[in-house]
Formats: structure tokens, C-alpha cells, sequence
């Protein structure tokens, strides 16, 4: 491909590492989605990928494209606002469902943890 | 030169993410609860989104940006339906 050829030297290192740097985070985050052992813990680990892997390969893609189109491709930041807002209302709103579905059936993890003063990894 | 580079990193950035979805992957088929089989779901369709924006690059046209930007907005409904299912109308096993 010649677009790809005619790009110079630094901006295709700066790519290549924002290229890897975010999905590698964003298969740290999925790993850690495999191995935590409860729920409440494995809601922390795929917002690795969602904030800063997702940053860094649009920060990628901004990069290559302003480069071989020759002017300023500024799409990807629709993206990050998009995500960077739902995210969090999304993960709040999941929580709360869990923690609902964990009380009606009479297992608060929250209680049990302010008073035992353990981890939450010993509930389950 | 650059072209190699370039193309190394995008070949590894597209193996790592098809690791991630795979990982996502198994906990939707195997996560003991429902909310962690919507985790599951959420991580899949950001991990699909940033596979699809190294697509782009790769490809050098903006019709993968348009394909990313509607998994993300419908991946954010999809899942607040799901847990807000979960909170009302699920028979609790």
C-alpha cells in the first residue's frame, strides 16, 4: 500500500507504539476479567481498555490519518467523549443491579465487608 | 521501512485484541451470573470497536471509523437495557 509507504519514519514508530501500547492494555483489562474471582472485582478490569487503550489507538488513528490525508482528522474524538461518558453510567448501573440481585437473596457483600473487615475475594 | 513497522504493529495489535475478545468471550459463556455475563458483553463490543479502528488504519479508509462509532453508541444502550433488566424483570434462579 503506498499511503502506508509514504508515511515518515517517526510518525510510523509513534504509531506502531500507540498501536500496541493500547491493545495490549485492552488485553490486560480482558485477562483480568478472566481471572478475578468475584463479580465486584472483575468490574474494575475492563475499564483498562476502555480509558486509556481506547486513547491511545485513537490517538493512533488521528496520527496516521492526519498524516496521509494531509489535514487535521479530529472524528476520533467523537468517539472518546462518546465512550468516556457512558462508561462510567453504564459499569454504576450494572453495579447496582448486582448489588440489588445480591440482596434480595440475602447476601450483602457490603455489610459483611465493614464488619469482618475482610476482602470481598472471601465471600464467594 | 516505516511501512514494515507498521504493518508488524498492526498485525500484533489485531492478534492481542482477538486475545482480549476471546477472553470476553469465555466469560460470557461461562460467568456463574447474569451481570457477569453483560461484563462480559460490555468488554466484547469495546474490544470489537478498537478492532475495527486498527482495521482502519490498516486499510486506510474511514468506513471502519463509521462502523467503531455505531458499536459504540448501540454497545452503551444495549448494555444499560441489559442491567436495567437485571434490576427489574429478571426471576431471580
Amino acid at each position: 500500500m503506498s499511503a502506508i509507504e509514504e508515511l515518515p519514519l517517526w510518525a510510523a514508530i509513534a504509531t506502531s507504539a500507540l498501536l500496541v501500547l493500547g491493545s495490549g492494555l485492552a488485553l490486560t483489562g480482558s485477562i483480568g476479567l478472566l481471572r478475578f474471582k468475584t463479580f465486584y472485582e472483575r468490574i474494575h478490569a475492563p475499564t483498562l481498555g476502555s480509558t486509556l487503550g481506547l486513547f491511545s489507538v485513537l490517538a493512533a488513528s488521528m496520527l496516521y490519518f492526519s498524516l496521509t490525508q494531509t489535514r487535521p482528522v479530529v472524528h476520533e474524538v467523537l468517539i472518546g467523549i462518546f465512550v468516556t461518558t457512558t462508561t462510567p453510567v453504564t459499569f454504576m448501573i450494572l453495579v447496582q443491579a448486582a448489588l440489588y440481585r445480591d440482596r434480595f437473596e440475602g447476601r450483602d457483600p457490603v455489610s459483611r465487608l465493614s464488619k469482618e473487615q475482610t476482602s470481598v475475594k472471601t465471600l464467594d | 521501512m516505516s511501512g514494515a513497522i507498521l504493518n508488524v504493529a498492526l498485525m500484533v495489535s489485531e492478534g492481542f485484541l482477538t486475545l482480549a475478545m476471546a477472553a470476553a468471550a469465555f466469560r460470557i459463556l461461562r460467568g456463574p451470573r447474569a451481570q457477569d455475563r453483560v461484563l462480559g458483553m460490555d468488554t466484547l463490543y469495546v474490544n470489537a470497536m478498537l478492532l475495527l479502528l486498527v482495521f482502519g488504519i490498516g486499510s486506510g479508509t474511514t468506513l471502519y471509523f463509521e462502523m467503531a462509532l455505531i458499536i459504540g453508541l448501540l454497545g452503551f444502550v444495549a448494555t444499560v437495557a441489559m442491567a436495567k433488566f437485571l434490576m427489574r424483570g429478571e426471576v431471580i434462579e
